[in-house]
């Protein structure tokens, strides 16, 4: 995958059972689009994540198919109803075949 | 050898201060008729890959008719989609979706699909909703190539889809999309 840096997770920091957290995830990547050519005229090959996905013990809570649509370095917030104490795990799947796992604990109050 | 000044008019700025008001209305006027043209610019050459008079392209229209099938989707039922009229740079455009909905396992909302009508891919994105999610909204940023509708197109947990279109007004295109 097209990215150095750790993807950036923003969760509150405690909440409540049964509250509805927002949860922002970033991640950097060109999320090429495959429609732009090389100054020589070359077609660029597309190279974007396609996949991503928010698992909370396990359980996929959220996920999104993504397309060349999606700007660079993609970022997305959605919601959550928090079950209980459990910890995260955000996924990203690029075209290259390259996963990135960050995984996030998470605790109630 | 002989150089010659330019002398500045004094009256030259003098005359800016003493026109009157409808003066500079009339020279505003005649901008914005100006911007007007230049505005229908990029529709003459959106024509150029659209086929129809909504300058929808024949691709969205194919993605779209794919996921609906035979049915027509609900106007307005809660949902909302949020995107700025006119947006600095079409490469990095935010968007948010929400849907009025409860998110109880037999009644929820299950996938919000995001389209473009004239990107040369029509398919920007799919959300997958759960019984977890608490809400059905989403957030995130897109890129659009040129001025166009966005759709976002909810399903719900009975199989009715809901739509929304919002008009954007693109002066940067995102490039390559």
């Amino acid at each position: 995958m097209a990215t150095t840096a750790k993807p950036r997770i923003k969760l509150p920091e405690t909440a409540k059972t049964g509250e509805i957290v927002e949860i922002k995830a970033l991640i950097q990547h060109v999320m090429e689009t495959g429609n732009r050519r090389d100054p020589d005229g070359r077609s660029i090959p597309r190279s974007i994540i396609h996949t991503f996905q928010a698992k909370f013990e396990g359980e996929t809570i959220f996920s999104a198919d993504w397309g060349s649509g999606i700007s660079a370095n993609p970022y997305i917030a959605f919601y959550f109803k928090v079950p209980g104490p459990g910890s995260f795990e955000f996924v990203w799947l690029d075209d290259a075949g390259v996963t990135v796992t960050e995984k996030t604990p998470f605790a109630v109050s | 050898m002989r150089v010659r000044h330019t002398k500045k008019e004094p009256f030259a700025t003098g005359s800016i201060k003493v026109s009157s008001r409808r003066d500079v209305l009339c020279t505003g006027l005649a901008g914005s008729a100006f911007l007007a043209a230049l505005a229908a610019l990029p529709g003459l050459a959106r024509a150029a890959v659209a086929n129809d008079s909504t300058g929808r392209s024949p691709a969205f229209e194919l993605a779209y008719r794919r996921l609906l099938g035979e049915s027509d989707p609900l106007a307005d039922e809660g949902i909302k989609l949020e995107l700025p009229d006119i947006p600095e740079n079409g490469n990095t455009v935010p968007f948010r979706i929400e849907v009025q909905s409860p998110m109880t396992p037999d009644n929820s909302i299950k996938t919000v699909h995001l389209l473009s009508t004239s990107n040369p891919q029509p398919m920007v994105a799919t959300f997958h909703f759960t019984a977890q999610s608490g809400r059905a909204a989403v957030a995130g940023r897109m890129r659009l190539a040129r001025s166009q509708d966005v759709v976002a197109l909810a399903q719900r947990s009975d199989g009715k889809f809901l739509v929304a279109v919002r008009q954007v007004e693109v002066t940067i295109g995102g490039c390559g999309n």
